[in-house]
């Protein structure tokens, strides 16, 4: 061979060092160019949710504190245009309203006219009247009398005083006029102002008056939902995950079923509100608006994700666990619900918690079943009208008072908490009955 | 024990196998290689080589050259070594997190665990082909010329084309795939893909060729062809190939090294290993007492 | 007596069978030397009686109460007066309520006979409805606990028989998703043919004037021209392709670094965090769009001369969802490069390749066909997401490619048709559905497509 002249490759062995010397440098380039890349999308990323974290945890914190006002009330016979206390009629018919105006012009004897009157009264909370109203039920004896109340401030307050509403601006493109902001200043001056926290975001229900606005309702909505869902979801998905696993026969209905769950995997959650509001609120007649239709839907919607995490458990179980129990004596079923069965539940727990965290940020579907109506009263059953938690942060969300970017932020805060709990519980349930065959 | 989970299985192979080894046949005080490791005018030379997975030794304290056109057989009981030390021979180790080499690997000179070698180069000089053919899924030109493009090796398609026609000429596929250059590799037979991922690397002109059981995923008539090819390469290249079947060995290769636990136990010309080998370890193997 | 009352009766006449069949199982072994006698456990003849028991009245239960409400209402209809026959849908809704009412007591019937004699018919047919749903629940509940009585014999086959009943559960709960299926195609096939007989399908599919509010006025009802979907079709892909733009480089870049450089303790971590993005509600997402991404990119563009920048702009709303799904790219991809055999990435390390070639030009061209199905799943994803674009794409049905413009989607539409009150025959309320019908076949037809690209991929290297 030697004779010959040089091949292709003898010929290129030549120059071979030469050439790659000369791309070298170019290719480390590029090489670092390409993790520098891969770097840059995952600092993207994790940089987003740092912002819209931030974002939302700084809107929100100021809607976890309130406002009070030290008022000296007067109950005033007069004022309340009634004369007995004890008197629920009476009670019923009360101007409350003008009892706390009568006690703000008493705080501030300057005002006078209807304008002034009213400026001044918008910076109360519309559900003082109700505060005062229910000291008196309480205490008919204090009609005639007076007291010092700690009355909550209107939402425009709160916005003055955490800075929102921005003083330096013209009193033309401000909400607060110049006037209120020196009542404002006269009472924060003297001590009548007082922080505290937001205990009535948790414990009260929608309101159209954002210092009144709260979760609980909500929450307990979700509740209820979720309840059914659960209820519903868990059975129904382990049954049909032990019957894909280990009873289905290789035919054509097996294939159809898996074909039907993948897909409902991934069909747009919103199609489910149209199947719920066809089918079971104008088909079936079930009411509008109700946590259990909600739980139905959302059960049909996390199903897919139960059964696939589920068969997957099943899966891990090995077989050499079925032969034992079978070479035993054990029917199929015993098999399965003695031996396989406890062995994936953890795993299946673990799918299913993850399940319902994807069910309680749910909200589109809720929306076509009615669950999204404007609803005061905490739900006391799985039929009365509710909302939901990511409802009520969508209906907050549409509102136009500047103070519900701060509730529906805190509204977030809420159900992040919530699915946070739920994610933290799945990874404990893993890492606690991890087992590694 | 943290893995890359690319190499979990590899590794647990490595790992289980070590530990179940039958205490019989154990070296005990094993200080030398029986033999000679050693050569005059190497290519290649591995010294005082310790390979370790976490804080599992797979290799041991091994020496050895590697001759100039030689086809050096490497063989031994599964997990005894022999694939690990061909990997670090072109620093294939390098990917596994967990993997510590000690020692020295000297290639035109240089160590090429040092600092300032650059394994691209490296491995643009010391070949490998794999147990299982790995062709990519391209055309089976593109096969060939992704070495030579990769590394800029040729300027002009031309140049490209003899190159591929003469490196599957040299892996004597040429004549079966001149037609098809631009079907998928994935279509070729078993045989055929790993006569193409020879071809591949003969494209980029290495010095040396790594052949880590290249017949084991063939059929009887498959693994000939490519022994025939072994011999043909070994006119222009060196070759390290580590094999199952001791016959392969006995027949591509002029010296054979036999690897036991990590360590390497004998070597010497393929003839004698086969015939009169001086370690007890060595004879019990290849006349089947274990392995 | 209310119907969860009538299920809790159900249910103890179940667990009262079940003690009994116990009993009798072990009672009739007695004589015959024990247990042992028994084909099964005593506990399976338990089981058996309490599945004759309650298993055949539940299903009598459930399906008087799913017909009982529709049947009342036809016989009360058709015994109506001929006056009333050919009444709108919108009419008879309103006849039936007065009847309700009239039945009740809450509104005086005296003025309308017709009707007062219907809500008489009502209110009988509804006592006696219920009387006959609670007796013959009861009856045949223990009709089939006394059968189950008599067949309780050492010889009955107790355990498989029973098993038989559990595997036939497990059988009906997989098939829900078939069901599922069948009940998304019905709901939203009936009310579009509905639709397309007020509104030609042609004008729907290929209209490019979407204006619902003003087709609802008596005199437009249907007009041509006011429900052409092309402007939300448009608005639906341009907000989905700027999604796809963000996510699918961001996603498969992120997936190659975390599988192919990080090492296990950089992936442990950013992993889950990556994931989190997954995690946050769509409600969120939607949020933060309208409230911080929308003016953002609009004072950018403005910052940058450009005019006519919408508040409530497509890049705006198409940025977040690209965010949001970003793990969704990245976990599909993950996967799919982590299909790719490492023989392969050996062998072009082999040859002296960098990590990036060897990416670039081996695991890319190897997972291709599973990225594309990730991507098809993906655009899925954006076609059908719906929160994100309901609060920060708003409602104008802007025929447009200009990605600084409002557009609306199809999600947006259903979501803001169907919400609050609504008649169900306006063609109005149909269009959602209609609208629903097209999203659930887009939608199913890119995951078909996408799965079998996936699962054929797959298989190439199992």
């Amino acid at each position: 061979m030697t004779d010959q002249p040089l091949n292709a490759i003898e010929r290129m062995a030549t120059v071979k060092q030469e050439r790659m010397n000369a791309r070298l440098k170019q290719r480390y380039n590029r090489e670092r160019r390409f993790k520098a890349y891969g770097i840059a999308s995952i600092s993207a990323g994790l940089a987003f949710l740092a912002v819209l974290l931030v974002t939302i945890f700084s809107a929100g914190i100021p809607a976890f504190q309130s406002t009070f006002i030290q008022l000296d009330v007067t109950y005033d016979p007069d004022a309340l245009y009634i004369d007995d206390a004890s008197d629920p009629e009476q009670l019923r018919f009360a101007d409350f309203d003008n009892a706390v105006r009568q006690s703000l012009l008493a705080r501030f004897p300057d005002v006078t006219g209807r304008n002034e009157t009213r400026a001044l009264m918008s910076l109360i909370s519309t559900a003082s009247g109700y505060t005062i109203r229910d000291r008196l039920t309480e205490n008919p004896d204090l009609l005639g009398q007076s007291e010092t109340l700690w009355l909550m401030a209107d939402d425009d307050l709160d916005l003055v005083l955490n800075g929102t509403i921005d003083r330096t601006l013209p009193e033309s493109e401000r909400r607060v006029s110049d006037l209120e902001l020196t009542w404002i200043d006269d009472w924060d001056a003297s001590g009548e102002l007082d922080r505290r926290f937001n205990t009535t975001f948790f414990t009260r229900g929608d309101s159209r008056d954002p210092e009144t606005a709260g979760v609980w309702g909500a929450v307990v909505g979700s509740f209820y939902t979720l309840v059914v869902t659960l209820a519903l979801s868990f059975p129904i998905g382990v049954a049909a995950a032990i019957y894909l696993e280990e009873f289905a026969p290789k035919n054509r209905l097996t294939e159809i079923i898996e074909v039907n769950i993948n897909n409902l995997a991934a069909v747009p959650s919103i199609v489910f509100g149209l199947l719920g509001l066809a089918v079971f609120i104008n088909f079936f007649g079930l009411p509008r608006s109700a946590p259990v239709v909600g739980g139905l839907v959302l059960t049909l919607m996390t199903l897919p994700t139960i059964i696939i995490s589920a068969r997957a458990s099943i899966r891990a179980v090995p077989p050499s666990i079925r032969d034992a129990a079978m070479g035993l004596g054990a029917s199929k079923m015993q098999v399965t619900l003695h031996h396989v069965l406890p062995l994936a539940l953890p795993g299946m727990l673990t799918g299913t918690i993850i399940g319902m965290a994807q069910a309680l940020g749910e909200t589109a579907p809720l929306l076509m079943i009615g669950m999204v109506a404007f609803i005061v009263d905490i739900p006391q059953g799985f039929t009365d009208a509710a909302t939901v938690l990511p409802v009520q942060v969508y209906i907050w969300s549409d509102s136009p008072e500047r103070a519900f970017i701060a509730k529906t932020s805190a509204a977030i805060m809420v159900l992040l908490g919530f699915l946070a709990l739920m994610n933290l519980l799945a990874v404990l349930l893993r890492r606690k009955f991890e087992r590694r065959w | 024990m943290t893995i890359t989970n690319q190499y979990s299985e590899q590794k647990a192979e490595t790992v289980t196998v070590a530990k179940t080894e039958p205490d019989q046949f154990d070296i005990g005080d094993w200080t030398q290689t029986v033999g000679d490791p050693l050569l005059d005018d190497p290519r290649l030379s591995a010294r005082n080589v310790d390979v370790f997975y976490a804080d599992n030794q797979a290799i041991e304290n091994v020496s050895l050259d590697i001759g100039k056109n030689e086809v050096i057989a490497m063989i031994g009981p599964s997990g005894c070594g022999k694939s690990t030390f061909l990997r670090t021979l072109n620093r294939m180790n390098d990917s596994i997190d967990i993997c510590k080499v000690r020692g020295e690997i000297i290639l035109d000179g240089q160590n090429i665990y040092d600092k300032s070698m650059d394994v691209v180069e490296l491995r643009a000089k010391v070949g490998m082909v794999f147990q299982k053919p790995n062709p990519f899924p391209k055309s089976i030109y593109d096969n060939v010329a992704y070495g030579p493009r990769i590394h800029g090796l040729v300027s002009r398609r031309a140049e490209l084309d003899e190159v591929v026609e003469t490196a599957l000429r040299k892996a004597g596929l040429w004549d079966e795939a001149k037609d098809r250059l631009d079907k998928p590799a994935t279509g070729l037979s078993g045989g055929q893909q790993q006569r193409l991922c020879i071809a591949r690397t003969i494209a980029i002109s290495p010095e040396v060729i790594l052949m880590d059981e290249p017949c084991s995923a063939l059929d009887p008539i498959a693994t000939a062809r490519i022994e025939e090819l072994i011999a043909e390469l070994s006119e222009n290249y060196t070759i390290a190939i580590v094999t199952h079947s001791m016959q392969q060995a006995a027949r591509v290769s002029q010296r054979t090294a036999y690897f036991h636990l990590g360590k390497l136990i004998e070597v010497g010309d393929t003839d004698k290993i086969f015939t009169s080998p001086d370690h007890k370890l060595t004879e019990d193997y290849i006349t089947g007492r274990f392995g | 007596m209310q119907t969860s009352t009538l299920i809790m009766i159900v249910l103890a006449l179940t667990v009262g069978a079940y003690v009994l069949g116990r009993q009798r199982s072990v009672h009739l072994a007695q004589p015959l030397g024990g247990i042992k006698r028994l084909h099964s456990l005593p506990n399976y003849y338990g089981l058996m009686a309490a599945v004759w028991t309650g298993i055949p009245a539940l299903v009598v239960l459930t399906i008087w109460s799913a017909f009982e409400s529709s049947v009342i209402t036809g016989t009360v209809l058709a015994s109506l007066p001929a006056s009333y026959a050919d009444l709108s849908e919108a009419r008879v809704g309103l006849v039936l309520s007065q009847i309700q009412n009239i039945g009740l007591g809450t509104i005086d019937g005296s003025e309308l006979p017709d009707l007062a004699q219907a809500g008489e018919l009502l209110a009988s047919l509804n006592a006696s409805s219920q009387f006959g749903k609670i007796a013959l629940t009861i009856v045949i509940a223990i009709l089939g606990g006394g059968y189950a009585w008599l067949r309780t014999s050492p010889a009955l086959r107790a355990r498989p028989q029973f098993e038989l009943v559990l595997k036939g559960f497990f059988l009906l709960c997989s098939t829900i998703a078939i069901f599922t299926t069948i009940g998304i195609i019905l709901s939203v096939l009936f009310e579009s043919i509905r639709f397309f007989q007020s509104v030609p399908v042609f004008d729907f599919v290929f209209g490019t004037k979407w204006s619902p509010q003003i087709a609802i006025r008596a005199d437009q009802v249907g007009s041509s021209g006011a429900f052409g979907a092309i402007p939300l079709f448009v608005g639906t892909l341009l907000i989905a392709a700027i999604a796809l733009l963000v996510a699918v480089p961001l996603g498969l870049m992120s997936a190659v670094y975390l599988s192919e450089y990080a090492n296990s303790r950089v992936r442990s971590v950013v992993k889950p965090l990556l994931e989190v993005l997954a995690g946050i509600p769509t409600v969120v997402y939607g949020f933060f769009a309208a409230l911080t991404m929308a003016p953002l990119v609009r004072d950018f563009f403005q910052g940058i001369g450009m005019d006519g920048v919408s508040a409530e702009s497509a890049l705006a709303a198409g940025l977040v969802m690209g965010i949001m799904i970003i793990p969704f790219v990245s976990s599909l991809s993950d996967d799919v490069i982590n299909a790719v055999p490492n023989s392969l990435r050996d062998g072009s390390y082999g040859l002296g390749a960098t990590k990036s070639e060897t990416i670039r030009q081996v695991v890319f061209p190897a997972a291709l066909p599973g990225i594309m199905g990730g991507v098809l799943l993906a655009a899925s994803r954006a076609i059908g997401e719906t929160m994100i674009v309901v609060m920060a794409a708003g409602l104008a049905a802007n025929l447009t490619v200009n990605p600084l413009q409002a557009v609306t989607t199809v999600t947006v539409q259903i979501a803001t048709l169907l919400v609050g009150d609504q008649e169900f025959d306006s063609p109005k309320t149909l269009a959602a559905f209609a609208l629903g019908l097209m999203l659930f076949i887009t939608t199913l037809l890119l995951n078909i497509v996408a799965m079998s690209i996936v699962k054929r991929f797959r298989e190439q290297y199992d």
